[in-house]
Formats: structure tokens, C-alpha cells, sequence
């Protein structure tokens, strides 16, 4: 590992060309911004490359006494570099999305997007527990300016749910972590993964920390926020909220609140089951019902996190895994649902549904795109979606067949409200006179959506390539939490594992572990 | 006696300064707004060099009365840091009609505020306080043509009598049932057995300060003189004395009441949770920046209030952090307002006018943004930081209650700071205009160097602070 400190570059190249962005035109911000965020792209790539998977846990640590009481401390581990290559992909995309559906106030717009993408890169790279809040507190405001400035009609009211909700949650995890460190006396989140908090105190610092967390994944019922934030925001703005943003959530579960509070963690695991079999069902019935587009996939987007939060629970590899995994998919795949929504509202400027139907016949390509993007979002075999959501699905049902039954009919459902949209979209008869005149993608939208289906069957054919450099972490989160797990009722009898795959081992390993517990 | 002035330097210089720029004014009359405007900055500048030579000196001098050492020090730097600039921003905002009265108010304020920052007795704390009052009641109304103005300083002087009889009230009754008006001989007697009478005078002195910093249920006086006085004089109001009467009510709580822990610290706790909740309630349908401003602080009082319901020394430099950073944040938010003028040169306060400020001039628009959400305490901009240090005071005090109700209610505080900010940043432009030009270079500077040091540089400070607001608040431990 060389010491070229990547991290802190990734975090000054977008932080530098915001600053730019202010002070410069229009024309030149747009360019500016593609061309850093293109940058930190290549810097992930190339991190990407040199990360050493099955070495130490942790990897490119950075450490600077600045601040005193705590410290700029960054380092990343194999799930910390999934998460930020998926922030520093989607970005660039973000940007050639917005670079003709912005036309007013450019210069601020790219450079509230670049503050977006540090802050991004920050949370997933604090090793600090402070540094890490202030990276993930901070994030509120650019997304406040997005919503609110580029918003659509009712952003504003969109703009502060989203700003004050977020903000009530995250105020009491604050609380929790000056508790931490006032017991644990450290700001170092390596050491702190491996403290042991008194199992009473594990509790509130657990139930802190998920008033904060379920409130950014967002679980039902504090999911509110979401629907109008997404359907307000700009298309870029909910690339990024859905891609990034929610992950957020889920990455705070499983670096936070799993490892370093085991036992509250598998205590008050059915608060985060039940919540997670309400949402898979609600939400998706609830999608069903949406005639706004965008909504659909807001509410789409809180029932597959609601599998993610249920994955993360089962404290086994594949559960964890496939949560990890859906969690990478759905920010590709729900941002390229989300930009396929952008594309046809620039044509049109409408979401609602029923005033479109029949693309097929006119826009081709993005039918093709569409549908691959909607089948990913259903979990068919091939895509990105059936990987993360079989392999967390049998996670699941190893810690409980109930649960793992619910939250399937979340597959079921899906299928159902994804392939309606898609019906009433791209099939039928092309009857409207605005909608046939509509014309078929730019190269402009070619260019983002060719990257965004690349990775969504490469996830989905391959998808050893990104769960490698994860699985050594998440064997450790299964570790930490191994003495605090409650016994499933699957009691799944493993057949004798062939000495196959590495992978094929340490599934049946631990499914074995789990069922004779 | 002699050993004892040679203590007392800045008062000393502070006093001198002060007549100094009263007789210039006299005899080259208001017109020469430099030449008394200079000697009045001097004096401070000097003031302030000397508590920098007398730091790191920790004794008392005039039998026992006045303390001189860091924590006080500290305290006066700020006074007069905030002095400063508020000597700096008149002639503009006057227009002509400055008079040599107004620096000289101010120098005579702020050295009865070195008195409350460094007192130890009942008796120095009540001259000092009258001292700093009695300059601010006249600053006030300094417009005495104008109605609001004047209003304010009436306003102002009666509710701020009452208010100092009841201290004096408190006084009494606490001389009267300890038997001295020295801090440490209060402590001594109220680290026994508390009978009645003890008690109503920490209630009472208590209240009479808590007039003076403005926590509810004693802040009725301040969204009206903060609204009425001249800008200025305002943005004196919302730092200067802030941080002497926060400073002397941390002295007193500690010292003097230090050991009836239970006595004060509900009192403490109760004002607390008050005032970040009525200044965060009473906020949301202000119409009139100033006013706004004035809830603002009325919120931020609360959150200081927190670090010093602890009673830790982690508390007192939560406290002292806090001070630095809310006075600079005010500070820079005032000197927005300052810059605020219409077409025809009005100062603009009416808040739906700044609507769509931000496309006008992005610049002052992204200041006011940054002092905005510090004061709301959201990171990466630094005013989280002293807000998470009182907090963290709170918790390892185990008044975590006090802590969750404080900050949950924050957010209430939050809202209306980003309501601001929307009408800056996501309305449509208003009718007024706001012609760049005329502001004082001194000005510009000010709003930018606090700006970039509320984003995140300020963060690289926190070593320095920590080491001198440790060694300010060590001395009351």
C-alpha cells in the first residue's frame, strides 16, 4: 500500500471545482463539474485496483491530528469501497443528466453536486465517529439547495420535510455518540467495533442510532419524506438521493449499530424485522396504487430497502451479503429507474403515468433500456436484483421462515407494480399526438444509460467481482456478532458441502452454524 | 493599592480612553467622525494588548473584590473584539449623524463589562452591571429623533430597572443570610444547610440575570430593542454584552453557588430548556430580521445554558467556545443586515423582501447562508461545535433528559433558519434591490473572514480554543 493519501484527493478534487463552480460561468461549470467528477471516478478506479482484497481490514488509512478532540482519520474497507465507487459512478452520470434540463442557475447547481460527492466519499471514509457525523449531517444541506431551488412545483414543502426529518432523527444519534465516547473515551471507529458497551446502555445507543438510521434508509413509517423528496427533486437529485443518499441508512446498520452494539442489536432485531415485513408489503402495495411515476419508484425504493434492513438482520454471510449487494443494485438500478423518468419528463413535463403509453413504437431504444432497468428492479435472473435479493432472501429465511416468507411477496408484488408501469408506459396504443412526436434518445442519453446497464448485468452475471472485496468484512460484522445470535427457526440441515468454490464453503459454513444453533 | 492598579490596566486604559474621546468630541465637534472614531479604537486595541500582557496572572485585587486572571480575560477579549467592530460599522449606518457620544457609550459599556467578566463580589458585580446598563439604556434610543429608538430605550430602561431591582433584591437576601458579599464567603455558607431566605436570593439574583442574558421567561424586552435600537447598537446588544453577562452568570454559578448545586441547577436547566424552546417557537413568524435575530439569541442563550447547567468544567469551556463562536456568527450576521439597503439607501429589515437575495448578490446571500446554519448548529459548519461541547458537557454530567429535550427541540430552532434561507435562495426575486456599493472594505472583510471561519476552517482552531478555554474556565474550578 503506497502512501499517496487517494482518500483526502478524492475529497479535494470535487470539494476544489465546487468552489470553482461559484465563480465561473455557466457553460465552463458544466465542464468543470463533468471533468471532476470524471476525475474522482478514475481516482476510484484506480483505489479500486490497488485495494488488496483478503488483506488488512483496513485499507489507504490516512491520519491527521487536526482537530484535537477528534481526528481526520480516513480509511476504507471492502464495503466502504463498494459504496464510494458507487457514489463517484453515479456522479459524472448525474451531472450529463442535468447538463441540458438546467438552465437556471448553473454555476450553483454543479457545484452543491460536487459538495454532494465529497460529503459522500467522507461518510463512507471517516474513521472518525465524529468526523463521520459531521460528513453525514452535512449532507442535508447541498440536498436542501437541490430540492429546493431545482425542485418542481412543491419543492419547498419538499425541501423541509426532507431537511427537518432527517435533522430530528440524526440530532439523537448525536446524543448517542457523545455517550460513546464519553464511556468508550475514543473516537476511533476501529476501536470502537470492537468495544463492548454494557448490554443496558447497548440499548438506548441502539435505539438512538436507529431513530437517526431508519429515518435516512427510510423504513416504514418514517419513510414519509421520501416520496416528496423524490418527486420534487430534479432528475439528478433523485439519481443521487436514491442511489447515494439511502444507502446512507443502511451503511450506518451495518458499520455501526450491528458491530458495536451485538447483543441490543439482536435483542430489538424484531423491532427492525416487523418494520421491514410492514414496508416490503405496504409500500409495494402502495406503489401499485401511484398514477406519478416517480412516486412509484420512491415507494419501490423504500420496499427494497426494507429487504436490505431485513437482510442485514439475519447475522449470517448470506444475509448481510445480499443486502450489500441489493443495496449496490438498487443504486444503480433505481437511479437509472429515476433517470428513465427524467428522460421522457424533458419530453413531455409530466410524470403522470396515463398520459403516456406506447413508446415502443417510437422510442425503441429507451424501451429496450427501460425494460432492462425494470426487470433488474424485479430481480430477474441475470441482473443485478436476483443476486442481492436470492442471496438475502436465503439469508432470511435461515433466521426466520416468516419473515423470509413476507418479505418474498415483496418479489411477487414488485413484479406486479414494476410491469405495470412498464405495460402503461411503453406498451399499448400510441394514441397521443405529444407523445408520438416525442423523440428517441440523444446520444446524450445514450452515454448514461449504456454505463448504468453495463453494471446492472455485470452485477448480475458476475457478481463475485464486487462481493469479493466485501466478503472479508462481512465474515467480521458475522463474527461480532456471533455470541449474540438468536437461533433461527429454519434448523436447515446442510448436506455435506463438496470441497468446492471459496464462496460455496463459507455459505454452507455458516448456514450450518445457524442451523445447529 | 498602588500593586492593585497596576492589575487593572485595561479598566484603567478603558477609562482614560473613554474621557479622552469624550473631550475630542467636545472640543472638534461630531463632524470629525475619524479623529474620536481612532482614539476610541485605540483605547480598545490597548485594552485589549494589556489583558493580553496581564494573561496568565491569576489573583484578586482590591481586597478581594475583582479577580484578574484568565477567564476574565478571555471574556474581555471578546468585549472588546465586538466593541471594536461595532465602533467600525457606525459612521456608515449614521449617515451624518454620528456623534462622538456613541463611541464613547460603547467604551464605557464595555469597561462596565470587564467589571461583571472579573468580578467576585456582589457589590463589583452590580456597579460593573449598572455601569454596561446604564450606557445601554442611552445607545438605545441613540436616534433620539426616531420612534422606535427611542421606544427601545424606554423600553429597555424600565423593564432593565426592574430587572436590576430584583438582583439587587437577590443581593440582600443573599448578604443578609451569609453575611458577606464576597464569592467565596457565599460559597462557603451555602455549602452547609440552604434555609429559605438563601434560596429566594439565588432565585432572585439568578433572575436578574437572566434579564441580562436574555433567558426565558425574562427575555420579554429583547425582539423589541433589538428591533427599535440602531442597527449598531444592536449588533453591540447581541454580542458584547452576551458574553459579559453569560461570563459573570457562569462566575456566579460557580463560584458563588457552586456548592447548592441542587439549588441552582434546576433554576439553570428550567431557563435553558425555555429559552431554546420559545426562541425557537417565537421565531418562526417573525417578519423583521432584527427580531428574528434577537429569538435567535434568545435560542443560542439556551444552548449555553446547557454547558453551564453541567457545572463541569467541561461545561463552563462549552460555555466559553460557544461565546467565541455565537459572537463571531452574530456578528457576521449583523453586518449582513448592515448591508442590506435599497435603491434609495433605506436599511432593508423586512424579511419577504430578501426574497430571491441570492440571485441579487450571491455573495452576501451565501454569508448570511453560512451564519444562518451555523447558528442552527448544523455541521460541517462550526457552529455545530460548540453546540455538540455543551452537549457533551451535559451528557457526562448525566443530564441526558436535559440533553435530548435541548436538542430535539434545536430542530424546532432549525426550522426557521432554513426558512430564511429559502427565501433567499428558492423564491423569486423581490421588488426591492439591493445596490451593491458603499459598504466599508472593513465590512466585507469582516463578513467574509467569519464566513470561511464558520465553514469548515474553523475546525483546525479547535486545539488552540480547547487550550484557552480550558485554562479560562480551570480558574473557576
Amino acid at each position: 500500500m503506497s502512501g499517496f493519501p487517494i482518500l483526502s484527493l478524492m475529497l479535494a478534487v470535487p470539494a476544489i471545482a465546487a468552489v470553482a463552480c461559484l465563480f465561473i460561468g455557466d457553460k465552463m461549470a458544466r465542464f468543470v463539474a463533468l471533468g471532476a467528477t470524471l476525475a474522482t471516478f478514475v481516482l476510484g478506479c484506480v483505489m479500486w485496483a490497488q485495494f488488496d482484497i483478503g488483506g488488512a481490514q483496513w485499507q489507504f488509512t490516512e491520519r491527521a491530528d487536526l482537530f484535537g478532540r477528534f481526528q481526520y482519520a480516513l480509511g476504507i474497507d471492502g464495503m466502504a469501497l463498494m459504496l464510494i465507487m458507487l457514489s463517484v459512478f453515479l456522479m459524472p452520470l448525474c451531472i450529463l443528466a442535468s447538463w441540458d434540463a438546467i438552465k437556471q442557475r448553473v454555476g450553483l447547481y454543479m457545484a452543491m453536486f460536487l459538495v454532494m460527492e465529497t460529503i459522500m466519499i467522507g461518510v463512507f471514509c471517516a474513521q472518525d465517529l465524529l468526523l463521520f457525523y459531521i460528513f453525514f449531517e452535512a449532507g442535508l444541506i447541498p440536498m436542501y439547495f437541490i430540492i429546493g431551488i431545482w425542485g418542481g412545483a412543491n419543492r419547498i414543502y419538499a425541501a423541509f420535510k426532507f431537511f427537518l426529518y432527517t435533522l430530528l432523527g440524526s440530532v439523537l444519534m448525536l446524543i448517542a455518540i457523545i455517550a460513546m465516547i464519553a464511556e468508550a473515551g475514543t473516537t476511533d471507529i476501529p476501536t470502537l467495533l470492537n468495544y463492548d458497551f454494557p448490554v443496558q446502555m447497548q440499548t438506548w445507543l441502539w435505539l438512538a442510532f436507529f431513530a437517526s438510521l431508519a429515518v435516512k434508509m427510510p423504513m416504514w413509517p418514517v419513510h414519509t419524506w421520501l416520496p416528496d423528496a423524490h418527486v420534487q427533486a430534479p432528475t439528478a437529485g433523485s439519481m443521487i438521493l436514491a442511489g447515494v443518499l439511502l444507502k446512507l441508512g443502511a451503511y450506518g446498520f451495518i458499520r455501526f449499530m450491528m458491530p458495536m452494539f451485538p447483543d441490543a442489536s439482536a435483542q430489538l432485531m424484531w423491532i427492525v424485522f416487523g418494520l421491514s415485513m410492514i414496508a416490503v408489503v405496504y409500500t409495494s402495495l402502495v406503489a401499485l396504487a401511484q398514477s406519478d411515476m416517480k412516486k412509484l419508484i420512491a415507494y419501490s425504493s423504500v420496499a427494497h430497502m426494507a429487504i436490505v434492513t431485513a437482510g442485514l438482520f439475519a447475522f449470517n454471510q448470506q444475509g448481510i451479503e445480499g443486502a450489500l449487494i441489493i443495496m449496490l443494485s438498487h443504486g444503480v438500478v433505481s437511479a437509472a429507474l429515476f433517470f428513465c423518468v427524467g428522460v421522457i419528463y424533458d419530453r413531455l413535463h409530466t410524470r403522470e403515468i396515463d398520459r403516456y403509453g406506447g413508446l415502443a413504437v417510437n422510442m425503441p431504444a429507451y424501451a429496450l433500456f427501460f425494460m432492462l432497468f425494470t426487470m433488474a428492479s424485479i430481480g430477474l435472473p441475470g441482473t443485478s436484483g436476483f443476486v442481492g435479493e436470492f442471496l438475502s432472501l436465503a439469508g432470511i429465511y435461515e433466521a426466520s421462515s416468516w419473515v423470509a416468507f413476507v418479505c418474498t411477496t415483496g418479489i411477487i408484488l414488485g413484479a406486479a407494480y414494476m410491469l405495470y408501469l412498464y405495460r402503461r408506459v411503453v406498451f399499448g396504443e400510441l394514441t397521443k399526438d405529444d407523445v408520438k412526436a416525442m423523440p428517441d434518445l440523444t446520444a446524450r442519453e445514450w452515454t448514461i444509460m449504456a454505463p448504468l446497464a453495463a453494471v446492472a448485468l455485470w452485477m448480475g452475471v458476475y457478481p463475485e467481482s464486487f462481493l469479493a472485496p466485501m466478503r472479508g468484512d462481512v465474515t467480521t460484522v458475522v463474527a461480532r456478532l456471533a455470541p449474540a445470535k438468536p437461533a433461527g427457526d429454519a434448523h436447515l440441515a446442510a448436506g455435506k458441502p463438496k470441497p468446492a468454490a471459496a464462496h460455496g464453503e463459507t455459505a454452507h459454513g455458516s448456514s450450518h452454524a445457524g442451523g445447529v444453533q | 493599592m498602588t500593586a492593585d492598579l497596576m492589575l487593572i490596566w485595561p479598566e484603567l486604559i478603558l477609562t482614560i480612553g473613554g474621557l479622552i474621546t469624550l473631550m475630542l468630541g467636545t472640543f472638534f465637534g461630531d463632524r470629525n467622525v475619524g479623529l474620536y472614531q481612532l482614539s476610541s479604537l485605540l483605547t480598545l486595541a490597548a485594552a485589549a494588548a494589556a489583558v493580553v500582557a496581564l494573561f496568565g496572572i491569576e489573583t484578586t485585587v482590591f481586597s478581594g473584590t475583582l479577580s484578574v486572571d484568565s477567564f476574565g480575560g478571555f471574556a474581555k477579549l471578546l468585549i472588546y473584539a465586538a466593541s471594536f467592530v461595532c465602533i467600525v460599522i457606525a459612521p456608515r449606518f449614521f449617515n451624518g449623524g454620528m456623534r462622538a457620544e456613541y463611541p464613547t457609550l460603547i467604551l464605557f459599556a464595555a469597561l462596565g463589562m470587564g467589571i461583571m467578566a472579573s468580578s467576585r463580589d456582589l457589590m463589583t458585580l452590580y456597579v460593573g452591571l449598572e455601569l454596561n446598563s446604564l450606557a445601554a439604556y442611552v445607545l438605545a434610543s441613540f436616534m433620539r429623533t426616531d420612534e422606535r429608538s427611542t421606544e427601545a430605550g424606554l423600553k429597555y430602561f424600565v423593564l432593565g430597572a426592574l430587572a436590576s431591582g430584583m438582583l439587587l433584591y437577590g443581593i440582600s437576601l443573599l448578604y443578609g443570610f451569609t453575611g458577606t458579599t464576597d464569592f467565596a464567603g457565599i460559597a462557603k455558607v451555602l455549602g452547609g444547610e440552604l434555609n429559605i431566605g438563601l434560596i429566594f436570593g439565588i432565585v432572585f439574583v439568578l433572575a436578574g440575570l437572566g434579564f441580562k442574558i436574555s433567558a426565558v421567561p425574562f427575555h420579554m424586552w429583547t425582539p423589541d430593542v433589538y428591533e427599535g435600537a440602531p442597527t449598531p447598537v444592536t449588533t453591540f446588544f447581541a454580542t458584547a454584552p452576551k458574553v459579559a453577562a453569560m461570563a459573570l452568570m457562569t462566575r456566579v454559578v460557580i463560584d458563588a453557588m457552586g456548592p447548592a448545586v441542587g439549588a441552582w441547577q434546576q433554576i439553570i436547566i428550567f431557563l435553558s430548556l425555555a429559552s431554546i424552546i420559545l426562541g425557537a417557537v417565537g421565531a418562526i413568524g417573525q417578519k423583521n430580521i432584527k427580531r428574528l435575530l434577537a429569538y435567535s439569541s434568545i435560542n443560542n442563550v439556551g444552548f449555553m445554558l446547557v454547558g453551564l447547567a453541567a457545572g463541569t468544567q467541561q461545561g463552563v469551556e462549552g460555555v466559553l467556545t460557544y461565546l467565541l463562536v455565537y459572537m463571531l456568527t452574530t456578528l457576521g450576521a449583523f453586518l449582513v443586515v448592515l448591508q442590506l439597503r435599497d435603491a434609495d439607501g433605506n436599511q432593508v429589515e423586512s424579511i419577504p423582501a430578501l426574497a430571491g437575495l441570492s440571485q441579487r448578490r450571491p455573495g452576501l446571500a451565501a454569508a448570511m447562508a453560512v451564519f444562518l446554519f451555523s447558528l442552527a448548529g448544523i455541521p460541517p459548519l462550526f457552529g455545530f461545535w460548540p453546540k455538540y461541547l455543551v452537549f457533551e458537557a451535559a451528557v457526562n454530567a448525566n443530564l441526558v433528559p436535559l440533553a435530548v429535550a435541548g436538542i430535539v427541540a434545536s430542530v424546532i430552532g432549525a426550522f426557521y433558519y432554513i426558512a430564511i434561507i429559502k427565501t433567499m435562495y428558492f423564491d423569486d426575486k423581490s421588488d426591492t434591490e439591493f445596490p451593491k456599493g458603499g459598504g466599508a472594505i472593513v465590512e466585507d472583510a469582516v463578513i467574509t473572514a467569519s464566513a470561511l471561519w464558520l465553514s469548515v476552517i474553523g475546525y483546525l482552531f479547535i486545539p488552540v480554543l480547547a487550550v484557552l478555554s480550558a485554562s479560562a474556565a480551570a480558574v473557576l474550578f
